[in-house]
């Protein structure tokens, strides 16, 4: 089990970087009114046929030769299921992978959504060319960060990973995130 | 909100003096397992500890990535590293602060630290 929901999202986008993704979509969307939180994680990698969506959910089925075993997406499920919220994989090969999940916010088994800034600032520091486009939104609050924005402003010779560039990355997302959250924790 | 303009202006201030980073033979590799198994024990500040250390440091020799499952998920956290020349060295079950060691004692000053190897624990 993962202790944060935002380690879950740092695994499942994994997949979406393994298939190859050019671009990454990755939405959390906090809705009080509504008592959701929903994650989305939209990518153009290299899909999956119906049948590779319908195992993927099951424990025992994973692409990784290491071991038999590939928790990733049934933990993920797990943690939103068991909040009473939902989850949904939609593929296509060629086209790229869409995962849902739906948590109930005031649910006590919801686990904290955690470290979301670590979680998008590893994503966009570590993953090469790959771009990524995150949406946080609280309520009517929100902010988006988009690599490619970034990309254009440094050129291509600055890489994301230079010091100053990814302490700046790290800023941006800690202070937006805190500026949509307007004190409250999730 | 942190506008963009911040960002150009580091832009501005990094003209010309970006080194460019040689992917040549006397670059050491430190790998972080970033598979399910790493992250649910508690990689991604491993991770991010090692990064911003190297980077303190200003290590340009070292470059910090990271990997999938690598086989061994019993000892997660667990960072390789990968020096030209050598041997290469598992350090298991890994926490910030053992990486920051690691960094100021091996990366940095240039000999493994033992005990936090994969070889001294009894398997």
């Amino acid at each position: 089990m993962m202790p944060e929901i935002s380690l879950n999202i740092l695994d499942v986008a994994q997949n979406s970087v393994k298939a190859g993704a050019k671009l990454v979509t990755l939405e959390c969307l906090i809705d009080t009114g509504a008592d959701t939180l929903t994650v989305i994680i939209d990518d153009d990698g290299c899909g999956m046929t119906k049948e590779q969506v319908e195992a993927v959910t099951d424990p025992f089925y994973t692409t990784r030769t290491t071991r038999k075993v590939g928790l990733g997406v049934p933990f993920f499920k797990m943690a939103a299921e068991s909040t009473g919220g939902s989850f949904e994989i939609v593929s296509e090969p060629g086209k790229g992978t869409r995962v849902t999940c739906v948590f109930i916010l005031s649910s006590i088994d919801r686990m904290p959504l955690g470290d979301m800034v670590s979680t998008v600032h590893m994503l966009v520091t570590q993953s090469g060319s790959m771009e990524l486009v995150y949406h946080y939104r609280v309520d009517e609050e929100e902010f988006t960060l988009d690599t490619r924005q970034f990309r254009e402003i440094l050129g291509d010779d600055v890489s994301f990973n230079e010091p100053e560039v990814s302490e700046y990355i790290r800023d941006y997302l800690k202070e937006n995130t805190s500026e949509v959250n307007k004190g409250q924790d999730f | 909100m942190k506008s963009l303009e911040e960002l150009k202006a580091i832009r501005e201030k990094m003209q010309g003096s970006v080194a460019l980073r040689s992917e040549d033979s006397d670059q050491t590799r430190v790998v972080v397992g970033m598979a399910t198994c790493g992250i649910a024990s508690g990689a991604r500040p491993v991770l991010n500890t090692l990064a911003e250390a190297v980077a303190e440091k200003k290590l340009d020799k070292v470059s910090v990535t990271q990997t999938g499952c690598i086989g061994l998920c019993q000892y997660e956290p667990i960072v390789e590293v990968y020096e030209p020349g050598k041997e290469k060295v598992t350090y298991v079950k890994m926490t910030p602060d053992k990486a920051l060691e690691v960094v100021n004692r091996h990366l940095n000053g240039g000999s493994p630290i033992k005990e936090y190897t994969l070889n001294s624990t009894t398997l």
